[in-house]
């Protein structure tokens, strides 16, 4: 039953795996990594995660690839990459590395063939999730309001067009 | 029931390719989204733990992954901005002021 | 006696006024301030006296008639310095005849030397430096000697050396002064490192530090071990008492300003030597070899400083030497199981050499420095007192009687000739009796180079020094002609029945010497005296001065003593040095240092090619580490 659902989503993700790491403009890269976001909530269901996938959905397709897609139209004229390769030798030296580091995980995981035992009722539902956050994680989930505002707070000094030299400078 | 290693083994594939993407790639918003790949299978990887032990923790750390994500992108692509702004270039070969 | 700790506040006290505040002062309160502490020591230590004196005495009663005579010491403890494992160290003041007794001569004369100085250095322009220094002289003087552990008199033996460093060296500007301050320093060195081996050797055997402890307890220490203690303590003593082989940093010392050579190099310093001897008095009586040796070093530094002095043109150097040879008695009476009256000697001696040491000093400013008696000359007649002042301090040096030393010596060398009679060693004696003469002759040849003759310059204009510099010289011309009633056998001793019970009490085999006829020797060394200043005055009148021929040149070059040092340490040092310096430090020690940066300039250049500037290239050799890892994880 599982598969029907599991091998779909499984090949989709890989096909948008495929397609981020391989278009030629970065707008197409980041629609296929939509497609890997979406198939992978669907994964989060099989696996009780409904409140992950939600948040996997709301936040990263609603709110991180839309930010990804303002800044490739915000940067859109001569975007691309450079005519040159300087690393000659990197793309070989990648897929090498890559393959060997693959089979070392996937001889790590094949392991693990024992069939799943059923989920208890109500695991990986927002409310228990929330209680798990509210009460053993809460100061963690406290913390990670700020590492948010510091980010907030980078990203404009980042950004800003400073006044000219001098002031506040070095 | 699937047994969790088809979900490790999606995870697996999905990582590498970040990898290989983040190698081969030299337009910085293609690394940046390769990265966001990987993130992305590591979560995989995480709720399939978690769902074997039947732990909520592996949940909550994804939640927390999500929040760091998100953070991660604010900046870097913030960095990116102000490079392609001082450089006119987003190709990350160019930037290589701080070799021996 | 709870007061006794003053004695050493004052100079303390006057030490911090000046040597913090001393610029802000005039030189008037500068040299008041300094007087005033000196003074105020002085003043308690006699008050202690007094106490002391009567606590004794109300002691005596109450001990049975008959009863063995204990000297009665006093310990005032201060507080508890050193507390660590078996060493435990209380510094504390010891008081007793001997500590009183120093502690006034030397704040006594101490006090007469500050009030000269305020005459003699009214136109330094460091005067507050100066007398900073020399309050800080009289706290570390008064504290050696009159501590009562072994450590704080090392503290107090330390700090003397210091200061007589600095005020050798007070005029650091003149190369002479600095090379002179270094020399003193680097001499006294040897014998510190000696006297602390000593300590460490007393403590490792008896456990403590503690100076009447140790006084009681030298008994329990074998032969071997108590002769080397007391060899070692008295090597530290030759140098601080500048005795043969460590002397020859004393002559050199002169260069300091004249007070100082007076205070520090003649009257108290340089006899610390001697009282340490005298304050281990059981420790070097018990050991027979150790007593031999003293004799002897002590007779021979007196001939040989005796004779060099014969043959020094410059007066402060006449006087170093003879305080060299002097101090010579000291240790022979030391070494004749007479302890008493070597601290006797070393009282009176303080005395004349003070008063022969400042009237030099009034002579050098009546003829502005100038101090080789070559150029003096016929000065009797312009600077009177200042020549009466010399000319009473040298008949005390030559013993003639009734003069201070006189007693002091005739003592030394009646207790030398008993040492004879009782081991069959009469060398001691011999030299002793020579020393007599020849003293008598070097100090009647000062005196008539100097004051008598023709001038040898004629445009000089000397003028007698102010009344401030003539005072404390005319006191210590009183206390050189009266001093000797302190030991004299007519006034009833007072000063040797005072050390007697603290002294005298040590039985030691043999010391039941037969007793040598006294009025005899006492003629002998009379004779010897006058016969030496005939001597003198025969050949040196008018101003002649032989040059004795090839006798007269060794004389001269000190025995050739110090070229021996020269050539034998001194040079190879310098060469050792420089070899140190170049070679070693240059070519191996620069070289390793030179050599270990050149490899991780080499390293760096090497490695620095790893560092592309290319991100991915990093990001390449991340994953290829990564594959390792887990690799080596997977087919562990």
């Amino acid at each position: 039953m599982e598969w029907v659902i599991f091998v779909p989503a499984a090949v989709l993700a890989i096909a948008g795996g495929v397609g981020v790491i391989a278009a030629r403009q970065p707008v197409h890269s980041a629609i296929a990594l939509l497609v890997v976001l979406a198939s992978l909530a669907v994964t989060y269901l099989l696996l009780a995660a409904q409140f992950i996938a939600v948040l996997q959905v709301i936040i990263y397709a609603g709110a991180i690839v839309v930010l990804f897609l303002f800044v490739i139209m915000l940067l859109h004229a001569r975007s691309g990459e450079g005519p040159v390769e300087k690393l000659p030798r990197q793309r070989v030296a990648a897929v090498v590395f890559a393959s060997l580091f693959l089979a070392a995980l996937l001889a790590g995981s094949v392991a693990a063939t024992r069939p799943l035992a059923p989920a208890p009722e109500g695991f990986g539902t927002a409310q228990h999730v929330g209680e798990a956050l509210f009460v053993t994680y809460l100061l963690p989930f406290e913390l990670a309001s700020v590492i948010l505002m510091v980010g907030i707070i980078a990203a404009v000094v980042v950004v800003k067009r400073g006044p000219p030299a001098g002031r506040g400078g070095r | 029931m699937l047994p969790v290693a088809a979900y490790l083994a999606l995870s697996a594939v999905l990582f590498t390719m970040g990898v290989v993407g983040v190698l081969v790639r030299r337009n910085a918003l293609i690394v940046f989204i390769s990265i966001e790949l990987m993130l992305n299978s590591v979560n995989l990887a995480f709720i399939a733990f978690a769902r074997q032990h039947l732990g909520i923790d592996g949940q909550v750390i994804v939640f927390f992954v999500l929040v760091v994500a998100a953070v991660e992108v604010v900046v870097g692509l913030a960095l990116i901005v102000e490079i392609f702004r001082s450089r006119s270039t987003v190709d990350i070969d160019d930037v290589d002021l701080l070799r021996g | 006696m709870s007061f006794v700790p003053l004695i050493l506040v004052w100079p303390l006290l006057g030490w911090l006024v000046n040597g913090l505040a001393g610029r802000r002062l005039s030189r008037t309160v500068s040299g008041l301030v300094a007087c005033a502490a000196v003074g105020a020591s002085f003043a308690t230590a006699a008050l202690a006296l007094a106490a002391y004196v009567q606590a004794s005495a109300a002691q005596a009663a109450s001990a049975a008639e008959g009863a063995s005579q204990t000297a009665l010491s006093v310990i005032v403890p201060l507080f508890t310095w050193l507390g660590a494992g078996d060493l435990w160290v209380q510094a504390s003041l010891q008081v007793d005849a001997l500590s009183l007794t120093m502690a006034l001569v030397v704040s006594g004369v101490g006090f007469l030397i500050h009030v000269y100085s305020i005459g003699y250095m009214a136109h330094d322009p460091n005067v507050s430096r100066y007398f900073a220094y020399l309050n800080l002289f009289i706290f570390a003087m008064l504290l050696l000697v009159m501590a009562g552990n072994l450590l704080v008199l090392f503290v107090g033996w330390e700090l003397v050396g210091v200061c007589s460093y600095l005020l050798i060296g007070f005029w650091f500007a003149r190369p002479a002064a600095a090379a002179a301050g270094r020399k003193a320093f680097v001499v006294n060195r040897i014998g510190d490192a000696a006297f602390l081996l000593g300590l460490f050797l007393l403590f490792t055997a008896l456990g403590t530090l503690d100076i009447s402890e140790i006084r009681h307890r030298v008994g329990e220490l074998p032969d071997g071990l108590r002769l080397a203690a007391a060899l070692l303590l008295f090597a530290g003593a030759t140098g601080k008492s500048a005795q043969l082989p460590l002397h020859v940093w004393l002559p050199d010392a002169m260069e300091g300003p004249t007070p100082v050579s007076a205070l520090i190099h003649a009257a108290t310093m340089v006899t610390a030597g001697v009282f340490l001897v005298a304050r281990l008095d059981t420790l070097f009586l018990s050991s027979p070899a150790a007593l031999v040796v003293i004799a002897t070093i002590g007779a021979l530094t007196a001939f040989y400083a005796a004779t060099v002095a014969l043959r020094q043109h410059d007066l402060k150097r006449v006087l170093a030497y003879s305080t060299i040879s002097q101090l010579g008695y000291m240790f022979v009476a030391m070494g004749a199981i007479a302890p008493a009256i070597g601290i006797f000697h070393l009282v009176t001696h303080a005395f004349f050499k003070a008063l022969l040491f400042l009237s030099a000093g009034s002579v050098m400013h009546a003829m502005h420095d100038v101090i080789d008696v070559r150029r003096l000359g016929g000065l009797a007649r312009t600077v009177r007192w200042t020549a009466a002042g010399f000319i009473i301090g040298g008949l005390a040096l030559a013993g003639i009687p009734p003069f201070a030393g006189f007693f002091s010596k005739d003592l030394i060398l009646e207790h030398a000739f008993a040492l004879g009679m009782a081991s069959g060693n009469y060398i001691p004696y011999a030299l002793g009796l020579l020393t007599a003469f020849v003293t008598a002759v070097y100090i009647t040849r000062a005196v008539a180079l100097t004051f008598f003759g023709v001038p040898a310059e004629a445009g000089a204009h000397p003028h007698e020094s102010p009344p401030v510099m003539l005072w404390p010289m005319a006191l210590l011309a009183v206390l050189s002609v009266a001093g000797g009633a302190l030991g004299a056998h007519a006034a009833g001793e007072p000063l040797l029945r005072f050390l007697a019970p603290l002294l005298g009490a040590v039985e030691v085999e043999g010391a039941a010497a037969p007793h040598p006829p006294a009025a005899i020797l006492m003629g002998i060394s009379v004779a010897v005296a006058f016969a030496g200043v005939l001597t003198g005055w025969i050949v040196h009148r008018n101003r002649r001065d032989p040059s004795l021929g090839a006798m007269g040149t060794l004389l001269e070059q000190r025995w050739y003593v110090d070229a021996l040092y020269d050539r034998s340490i001194v040079a190879p040092g310098h060469a050792t040095g420089r070899w140190m310096a170049g070679p070693v430090d240059l070519g191996v020690i620069d070289a390793a240092v030179n050599g270990v940066g050149r490899l991780f300039a080499a390293l760096g250049a090497a490695s620095r090619r790893l560092q592309t500037g290319y991100a991915r290239q990093y990001a390449l050799s991340v994953l290829i580490g990564a594959v390792l890892i887990v690799g080596y994880w997977i087919l562990r």
